[in-house]
């Protein structure tokens, strides 16, 4: 069974955005600060809208910050 | 610890104690007054509907008293509002929450089945209630825990 896997690099992209805090991308996008946790995390694939508001934010592409990953089980 | 899964167990303790309270005050009632009939369906009627304004005024209560603490203690103030993440947490709770509540339903009407009291028909969908909160309380906390 196929099970799928998005990783980020928001974090880095903070630190080299000014060492942006995950409060204040936060408030740019709209959401809780715990939603960036959960995000930068891997425990929450955020919607299209919030990614490309997040890409943005860094003025990059969504694929430029999100990646999929798709991991076969055994 | 995050803010929501902080918040969430307060609601669990808040929602044991509230109902431990008044269901067992509702109990000592029952036994003390032996209603019969038609008063039976009436009393219980009665103690299901007033449960549901004691339980949003305790517990609103309870989560004032939380957040004032919870900022004095933290210095963290509660999110304003509720994002994508949290009413998807909310979306999959729910969906246990109705899951649980329709069990105990049919166990209710079941028990009719088997000669059980109408008492017992009851007292199953007054917990059935409960834990089917508490259950949704639960799923909540460990999805914000493990992530969705």
């Amino acid at each position: 069974m196929a099970k799928c896997h998005i990783s980020n690099t928001i974090r880095v992209l903070r630190f080299n955005h000014h060492e942006m805090t995950q409060q204040q991308l936060a408030d740019l996008v709209g959401v809780t600060r715990q939603t960036i946790v959960a995000i930068e995390n891997g425990k929450y694939s955020p919607s299209l809208e919030l990614a490309f508001k997040i890409s943005r934010v860094f003025n990059l592409g969504v694929e430029d910050i999100f990646s999929y990953t798709e991991e076969q089980e055994k | 610890m995050t803010y929501q899964v902080k918040k969430n167990i307060m609601q669990l303790v808040s929602a044991i104690f509230v109902f431990g309270i008044y269901f067992w005050y509702v109990y000592q009632q029952y036994l003390e007054r032996n209603v019969e009939g038609v008063e039976l369906f009436r009393f219980w009627a009665t103690a299901i509907l007033i449960l549901i304004p004691v339980t949003i005024v305790l517990r609103l209560i309870i989560e004032i008293i939380f957040i004032i603490i919870n900022g004095i203690i933290t210095k963290e103030s509660a999110p304003s509002f509720s994002d994508e993440f949290d009413k998807i947490i909310d979306l999959k709770a729910m969906r246990v929450s109705h899951f649980i509540f329709i069990l105990g339903f049919f166990v209710a009407m079941g028990s009719l089945l088997f000669d059980s009291t109408p008492s017992t028909m009851f007292i199953i969908l007054l917990f059935s209630g409960f834990l089917s909160e508490a259950f949704s309380i639960v799923w909540k906390i460990f999805l914000y825990q493990r992530g969705v």
